[in-house]
């Protein structure tokens, strides 16, 4: 396919989605009301994001594939010239895998969320503001100018702060506002950050900024400049100790709100960090590095003990929590092997990007499932003292819940692997002019955090899935995973095998993209 | 002495003129209308307004000026230039939606006397920024503001009221007096009122009347902070705003603090430019006390406190007033203020049509909820959907947050003006009141898509609107809602095309 087609393509991306999401809000047009306006409403956010799913599988077959580090499918248009912003699309390697993750999962929630409405609100704003957040993620991903890649970076912090406030459960309202409140302020002090690069290099091109590697920037610049936007991502990341805000956030939002939540807003941190710091900053980051380095352990092993805390019995851990914090920890790798500075550790990062987002997504799924027939994701009231016997109860959702959790802790040959282990591989050998000693440190520490890991979701599939023979004859029976369950979740385990056992498909795309962004290192 | 006749462009006045002598007409047929034909007034003020406001586009090329003084290198007092002509625009788009928003809304006011008032202070708010002498500025500025304390005192069943048109009068006349010492000096030390040749006299001062200019200048300042309550001089305006009858408040809000900001932008970037290095850190260190006094007023606000949404907006339109100050603070170190200025302007219009559509929103509100408290918002999604789409679409604007794009980059450009200036701590301390203020819009705007606490709607507190039924049939003067329309449609717009507001940041006034 050529390029001009490829160039709609991926504008119908970024732009259907907000159609989408006001039409959700009009009234259904005559023959298209379905069963009632719920109904009607839902089925049109699945439509919506179904289009957008097929789009974007569309652009990844017609994306050259030969050349990855190019960018493809590239819009251009001047919007506001009195701040020099351009309406500029692109994708590359790098992109193109988030733009189908973004696209995929939110549709698995669009499906999952039609048969399965989380209660709080009308389905009408629902699904706006679930196309809403959808126009945003695609097009933080997709931008390729640094003042839209703010406005996409903003735009999901309104849909997400309704969807936990409206929908969640718990204190809902109080992890809405922090939040939000982290978030816009880690951003607006990228946007000081942002503003730095654009005033002094002249231009808010992503593309151009890259290519000069920082040469129109002094140094000093630079570090001012790494350091605003470095902090703004790292609080969306997360990185630890900015962290504080994810766990309550995901143990308060809906099951789709924590799914998308971690499988795609928390990418868009780490995807800037890639996107804008690496190339734009090289110098402040190369400054930088180590300390995101060692944050970045510190928050693998944080939270990898948080997790065993939670996971022990008698501590009455809740189970969004638990993964919620052992998101803190997968991205510490990706964080990890973005600080190597090196293209190994970089092409990790990407990676573990990606699996967290297929595994992680697909343990909210699972967790969301066990919460909604227990009643609860209290750990031991799940669990009690001999376990929930989830294999005995319900042996299908028993065993995809081992199953994310292997894949989680990285057993080779899924997903969740490759990206941890390059990410250390990186940090084993860092970027010239980083202390070899410190990162041989920091991947000892990240390697004893894998251990850690492993630990911790073991306890959680002994307790959760293993029981006596008791509790697995409890009645009445628990139901077993649904029809619309297995369409929602069957993608994501099988992209989880196929990333494990096929890497070089996404590892082949980010490669040379991930060289011609590091020129400046 | 031919030349003392000086030939007037009466094209370049008609911006003023047709509000001004409107207001007369006005006044005069109130006597002879009969009671139920008062409303009449209303739409003919609405249409004057509109008239006057489309004047400007004969004169969009910006090169007529008025009032010069003979012979050649005089100064002239009235320049119709593009800064002059955007700026009445705004206030007579301003004028013109409080208008729209007093139709229906003020049956309780004498009309002849409201509209009269109304119209004679948008007249004073759109001769100044053409002014280009101290006196005329002057003037202008009074011209604003008199007629505005009596506005706010014409609800003459009302304590508060008085109140409030009392504590308004004694600090504007307070801030005039501060301000007319501060010229006298100024003159004393200058020896001319036009700004251009104040600005050339103040650079060769003789050593000796140095420090008298420099007290003039500051004094001057002063008096101005206090029109446009800066902090530490805004303690007037919630009390003010929230005793006012409500399409007033509004007026103050958007059209008064535009006209003190014009005010201003001239004192300070054209008349008292070689002080640069004095009022560009003070503006700066008033701006970021205006800020942030503003929103953390604002984040105090109890949602049971009568008239809540009206004190909020108060508190909050004293913070956007600290946003305003900023590319002004960042104008006193750039080569080329135009930049600045434009960014200044360029965000007061935007504010201009986003607070003027809240402020509508809070009138359609109060129609059927007298007390104006915040809790009164709680579901109003759900009694009147396009309202509470329309005000939380202004309330994100205001915050900066998509989905109202043009607040985000009114908000951006604002930024970018203090970057670009090296003032990397005023970004610093905006960046984190931006933060502050969206607590407060996001918590209101939270309340309006909110569950209806119980069984009896929110909308059915009035008694005499009796039940939740009634409350929606409570008609909507046509006045309102276009209002509300208005000013939606044009957020919205702005929103897709931010450039139609921000290519002034671009620099092409001044």
């Amino acid at each position: 396919m050529n390029d001009t087609a490829l160039q709609y393509v991926l504008a119908a991306i970024v732009v259907l989605p907000l159609l989408g999401s006001v039409g959700a809000l009009l009234p259904p047009p005559p023959g298209l009301r379905g069963r009632g306006p719920d109904q009607a409403v839902l089925r049109h956010g699945v439509t919506v994001t179904g289009a957008v799913l097929i789009l974007s599988v569309v652009l990844a077959a017609g994306f050259d594939h030969d050349h990855p580090a190019r960018m493809q499918a590239g819009t251009d248009l001047n919007w506001i010239p009195a701040l020099r912003i351009h309406l500029h699309l692109g994708i590359d390697g790098i992109s193109l895998p988030l733009v189908v993750l973004t696209a995929l999962l939110t549709f698995l929630c669009a499906l999952y969320s039609y048969f399965h409405l989380p209660a709080g609100g009308s389905a009408k704003s629902f699904v706006a503001l679930l196309l809403l957040l959808e126009a945003g993620t695609l097009a933080t991903f997709s931008v390729l100018d640094l003042m839209l890649f703010f406005l996409a970076f903003e735009t999901v912090l309104i849909p997400m702060y309704f969807l936990i406030a409206r929908w969640g459960g718990g204190d809902r309202e109080r992890s809405a506002l922090r939040f939000i409140v982290y978030t816009l302020l880690g951003s607006v002090i990228m946007l000081l950050g942002l503003l730095l690069i654009g005033v002094k290099a002249g231009t808010f091109d992503m593309v151009a900024l890259a290519t000069d590697n920082g040469s129109h920037l002094s140094h000093s610049t630079q570090l001012t400049a790494a350091l605003a936007v470095g902090l703004g991502l790292a609080v969306k990341a997360p990185m630890w100790p900015l962290h504080s805000w994810l766990p309550d956030a995901h143990t308060a939002a809906p099951t789709v709100g924590s799914v998308l939540l971690a499988g795609v807003l928390l990418k868009m941190g780490t995807y800037g960090l890639v996107r804008i710091v690496l190339p734009d900053t090289p110098g402040g980051i190369q400054t930088f590095a180590p300390y995101l380095a060692a944050f970045a352990v510190v928050g693998i092993i944080y939270g990898s003990l948080a997790c065993l805390a939670l996971a022990r019995q008698g501590n009455g851990g809740d189970l969004k929590r638990l993964i919620a914090y052992s998101s803190v920890g997968h991205m510490g790798f990706v964080l990890l092997g973005i600080a190597s500075l090196n293209p190994t550790g970089v092409n990790g990062a990407l990676f573990a990007n990606i699996a967290h987002g297929l595994i992680t997504g697909l343990l909210f799924f699972l967790v969301g499932a066990i919460k909604d027939r227990y009643g609860s994701s209290d750990l031991d009231e799940l669990a009690g003292h001999g376990g929930a016997a989830l294999y005995g109860r319900a042996p299908r959702l028993g065993g995809l819940l081992a199953f994310a959790a292997v894949a989680s802790l990285g057993l080779p040959g899924l997903a969740g692997f490759w990206g941890e282990m390059l990410a250390m591989f990186g940090a084993f050998k860092p970027g010239a002019d980083l202390s070899r000693p410190a990162y041989l440190t920091f991947t000892a520490l990240a390697a004893f955090g894998t251990l850690l890991t492993a630990g911790y979701l073991l306890t959680v599939v002994r307790r959760v899935c293993m029981g006596d023979r008791e509790t697995s004859e409890l009645r009445p029976a628990l139901a077993d995973v649904r029809a619309y369950e297995f369409a929602a979740w069957t993608p994501l385990a099988a992209l989880t095998v196929l990333a494990g056992l096929w890497p070089a498909a996404l590892l082949g795309l980010s490669e040379p993209a991930v060289r011609s962004l590091l020129g400046g290192h | 002495m031919a030349s003392l006749v000086q030939p007037v462009d009466w094209t370049a006045l008609t911006p003023v003129l047709i509000p001004a002598a409107l207001a007369v007409a006005v006044l005069v047929a109130d006597l002879f209308l009969p009671q139920e034909r008062k409303p009449l007034l209303g739409w003919v003020t609405a249409a004057g307004l509109a008239a006057a406001a489309l004047t400007v586009i004969p004169l969009r090329d910006g090169h007529r000026t008025t009032f010069c003084q003979p012979g050649t290198g005089g100064g002239c007092s009235y320049a119709a230039d593009h800064f002059t002509l955007v700026i009445q625009v705004l206030v007579l788009g301003g004028a013109l939606l409080t208008a729209l928003l007093s139709i229906g809304t003020t049956e309780r006011i004498p009309a002849g006397e409201y509209w009269f008032l109304l119209l004679s202070s948008a007249a004073g708010a759109a001769l100044l920024p053409a002014s280009r002498d101290l006196a005329t500025l002057i003037v202008a500025l009074e011209v604003t503001t008199l007629p505005a304390f009596a506005l706010v005192g014409l609800r003459r069943d009302d304590r508060l009221s008085s109140e409030a048109a009392l504590k308004f009068f004694l600090t504007s006349v307070t801030a005039t007096a501060v301000s007319l010492l501060g010229i006298s000096f100024v003159y004393a030390a200058t020896g001319t009122l036009q700004l251009n040749a104040v600005a050339e006299g103040l650079t060769h001062t003789p050593d000796q009347l140095h420090t008298l200019a420099r007290a003039g200048v500051a004094l001057t300042l002063v008096g101005f902070a206090f029109k446009l309550a800066v902090a530490p001089f805004q303690f007037w305006v919630p009390d003010t705003y929230a005793g006012a009858p409500l399409p007033v408040a509004a007026y103050l809000s958007v059209v008064g603090k535009a006209a003190g900001f014009s005010g201003l932008i001239l004192v300070t970037v054209v008349a008292f430019r070689p002080y640069a290095h004095v009022w560009g850190p003070a503006t700066g260190v008033l701006a970021a006390l205006t800020m942030t006094v503003g929103n953390v007023g604002a984040l105090r606000q109890r949602p049971d406190v009568k008239r809540g949404a009206v004190r909020l907006l108060a508190w909050s339109s004293i913070g956007q007033a600290g946003y305003l100050l900023v590319p002004i603070a960042a104008a006193a170190s750039a080569d080329d203020p135009a930049h600045e200025v434009g960014t200044t302007v360029a965000y007061a219009l935007m504010y201009a049509v986003v607070n003027l559509g809240a402020f509508a929103v809070v009138a359609l509100v109060e129609r059927t909820a007298p007390h104006s408290r915040l809790a009164d918002y709680r579901g109003l999604y759900a009694s009147r959907p396009a309202a509470a789409l329309a005000l939380a679409f202004f309330l994100l604007c205001l915050a900066g947050l998509p989905p109202g794009v043009i607040g985000l980059f009114a908000k951006v450009a604002v930024f970018s003006s203090a970057v670009g200036a090296q003032h990397g701590w005023l970004a610093v301390i905006m960046a984190v009141n931006v933060v502050i203020a969206l607590v407060y819009y996001l918590r209101w705007t939270a309340l309006l898509f909110a569950a209806a606490p119980d069984a009896t709607p929110v909308l059915g507190k009035d008694a005499d609107a009796g039940t939740g039924a009634d409350a929606a049939a409570v008609r909507t003067p046509a006045g309102l809602t276009l209002a509300v329309a208005l000013t939606a449609v044009a957020g919205i717009a702005l929103s897709g095309a931010p450039q139609l507001i921000l290519r002034f940041a671009q620099g092409a006034l001044l």
